[in-house]
């Protein structure tokens, strides 16, 4: 009894110690569904990590820009690995915010990173953060309409066509929109979208010497073709929908069309969540002929912040996190289906990912159509494909945001919308000491 | 006559009052409902009748510890207030029974800081938690809200104060009575619906501050503030496991405020009529 006893205290007395001398990172986070599947999985990690404890820190997304921002600039100090996006990549780098990730271990095969990807993380060949997952936007419709309309997808279709579609495919008396596109306000929604699809109409948002664009015919062509088709063709109030909203229609069966990112593809062909499941067929994200489609390039993605004193234990988690073993890890766990897509290109080679997701080669094509350094038809002085790589832009991308989608709720005129979005982007371009 | 329109009266009055009652209330009740929606019911537009699945709350119950934001929030507010009270009651009695040419004026300041907007002074005050070492600390955190707080609890409580006939407190000093004496076993006693009034007030403000408990908290002192900004999603819907996490996190404060309803009362209408 005694000796069990005994035992027994050593025990608790070695879990006590190993407890004090664990080191704990805090990871923050937003609530994406592929996110929260990683914590569920850090079991994992910990059982292979037993000296490194994880404190995760899930905020909103606009709450999350906002507080890693401070803290990184403050140098806080309270995170030691973020999830940050393209936009925040090549900007943190050049301040010396971020660690370059360069001991993710031998086995972590950074090659294998879709160059795109890897590309828009990257600054002077360095790679800044780890993707989690990628994504691009394309088209997702319903094979069931188009054939009702006696039309065919074509793989890479014209913007013409998918106004076309658009416009046999609503029946507004059973509810059924044509497209549904996104309207809500932000550099982030409305703006991810209009800077894209402005990119396949051969508009820019500076020429090379950062002089606004706004007052030249392509971003009218874009602007006023974005409202003729959602008016003829789009739901009613569609200037509040975001990606959430047009989700929530096209998996009830009210749109005819959708464009947007390519991780909703997971989610309009799951059975348990979309009345629409079986009928939802793939194609790039339209054009003009002049040489861009309409599709953006972004990735959630895990980041090291100078600030850390616990870079080696934080760089350990990114690594596990964003390896193929990981992917593979989820695959066992939760299905090939629900593994975090448009990372490594070894996924998109894999054939039970290929069954498992019908969208995969879409979604690769889709990626590999996107170039953040030369995002649109004429040369620019920026990287990034539907954001301006430059901290003025988030705000300057929100204004301009709010007037399209007040053009777009009929209380402005496109031509109004663009000559104030041209005032706006000249003030905050002079203030920033980028023209004179 | 008379009898005939005091009812008719009273009949609109009450009418009235249930109306603005339920406005009031209806923002909380639609969370409510809400949360036990599916995610595709949530969002498909205004509907009072939900399915009755319990899907949000396994969801929110499966993603987060709420128990641990739940203690947080518990000690912050309480705390918050306790902290409040020791400092607030000292001064409150000095400009009730002691006021001089500038009480007012000092009174006026306290409110007005209140009026500035949380965000002019969030990086000052970044800067001096994160010099302090009171990032994500309770102890921080807990000075804080009771900063916050402290001009409100100091003006109920001088309010309160006011309403006690000084001749009482002359009368306790001529029997021999101390100045803590004067304030524990005279005062106090007299004013403590006011006090207790103030103290539930002041939980409440707390167990809803949200600006500075998002911003200046990750793990250790992340109250529910904290535990239901993390339900919202850019990718994916999350009204109803929103609703869930809300309803979690306000349940404890309503029920707390549904059982010291009358205490709220008195202490809020206390002094409005003379």
């Amino acid at each position: 009894m005694k000796l069990h006893m005994l035992i027994l205290g050593l025990c608790s007395a070695s879990a006590l110690a190993f407890a004090a001398h664990a080191e704990s990172i805090t990871i923050a986070t937003v609530n994406n569904g592929d996110m929260v599947r990683m914590q569920k999985l850090t079991d994992d990690f910990t059982s292979k990590n037993p000296d490194i404890q994880l404190n995760w820190v899930t905020l909103e997304e606009n709450v999350l820009r906002e507080r890693v921002t401070t803290d990184i600039a403050t140098k806080g100090g309270q995170y030691d690995v973020m999830t940050i996006g393209t936009y925040e990549v090549p900007i943190w780098a050049k301040q010396n915010w971020l660690l370059p990730l360069d001991n993710l271990g031998a086995d972590y095969d950074a090659s294998d990173i879709i160059p795109a990807i890897a590309g828009g993380l990257s600054v002077d060949g360095k790679l800044f953060a780890a993707p989690f997952y990628g994504e691009s936007s394309f088209v997702m419709y319903r094979k069931d309409l188009m054939e009702k309309a006696g039309l065919q997808m074509p793989d890479a279709p014209t913007w013409e066509f998918i106004r076309q579609a658009a416009d046999k495919m609503t029946d507004r008396a059973n509810g059924v929109n044509g497209v549904c596109l996104r309207g809500k306000a932000g550099w982030g929604e409305n703006m991810a979208f209009l800077t894209a699809m402005s990119n396949s109409y051969g508009a820019r948002w500076f020429d090379e010497k950062w002089v606004p664009q706004f007052d030249q015919p392509e971003w009218k062509n874009t602007l006023q073709s974005y409202v003729d088709l959602m008016k003829a063709d789009g739901p009613e109030g569609a200037s509040s929908n975001g990606f959430n909203e047009n989700l929530a229609l096209f998996q009830q069966g009210k749109c005819g069309m959708w464009i947007d990112a390519t991780v909703a593809a997971s989610f309009v062909s799951d059975p348990k969540n979309s009345t629409v499941a079986d009928k939802v067929g793939y194609a790039l994200a339209p054009d003009n002929g002049l040489g861009k489609r309409g599709n953006w390039l972004w990735a959630w993605s895990l980041a090291v912040p100078a600030g850390t004193q616990k870079a080696e234990a934080a760089q350990k988690f990114v690594s596990w996190a964003t390896s193929k073993a990981y992917l593979e890890l989820v695959a066992s766990k939760e299905g090939w289906a629900n593994v975090p897509p448009g990372t490594r290109s070894s996924l998109y080679n894999n054939p039970e990912y290929q069954k498992a997701a019908p969208f995969a080669k879409m979604t690769l094509d889709s990626i590999n159509a996107a170039d953040p350094t030369k995002p649109t038809v004429k040369p620019v002085p920026y990287v990034g494909v539907q954001f301006v790589a430059i901290p003025e832009f988030q705000g300057l991308g929100t204004t301009v945001g709010q007037l399209f989608s007040a053009a777009l709720a009929g209380q402005m005129s496109v031509d109004d919308a663009l000559k104030q979005a041209q005032d706006a982007a000249t003030s905050t371009m002079k203030e920033g000491g980028y023209i004179q | 006559m008379a009898r005939t329109v005091t009812n008719r009266h009273k009949t609109i009055a009450t009418a009235a009052a249930w109306i603005v009652a339920l406005l009031i209330f209806f923002p909380i009740l639609y969370t409510i409902i809400t949360s036990f929606k599916s995610e595709q019911e949530a969002i498909q537009g205004f509907n009072l009748i939900p399915s009755g699945t319990l899907e949000s709350y396994s969801a929110v119950e499966d993603q987060s510890g709420y128990f641990k934001f739940f203690l947080n929030s518990v000690i912050l507010s309480v705390g918050s207030t306790i902290l409040a009270l020791i400092v607030a009651v000292p001064a409150a009695w000095s400009m009730a029974f002691s006021p001089t040419k500038r009480t007012k004026d000092i009174l006026m300041w306290m409110l007005s800081t209140k009026m500035m907007p949380a965000v002019a002074v969030l990086f000052p005050i970044y800067l001096i938690f994160r010099d302090f070492g009171l990032l994500d600390s309770r102890v921080g955190m807990t000075v804080m809200l009771m900063l916050i707080n402290l001009p409100i609890v100091v003006w109920m409580l001088y309010t309160y104060f006011r309403e006690i006939p000084g001749e009482i407190l002359e009368a306790a000093r001529m029997d021999g009575a101390s100045l803590w004496g004067e304030i524990v076993y005279v005062l106090t006693p007299m004013a403590v619906p006011g006090i207790a009034s103030t103290m539930l007030l002041n939980i409440i403000l707390a167990w809803n501050e949200a600006f500075w408990t998002i911003r200046l908290t990750t793990t250790n002192a992340a109250p529910l503030t904290a535990f239901i900004s993390s339900f919202s999603s850019p990718q994916g819907l999350f009204w109803a496991k929103l609703s869930a996490a809300s309803t979690l996190a306000i349940a404890p404060i309503l029920i707390m405020g549904w059982f010291s309803q009358k205490q709220l009362v008195r202490g809020l209408t206390f002094g409005a009529v003379k």
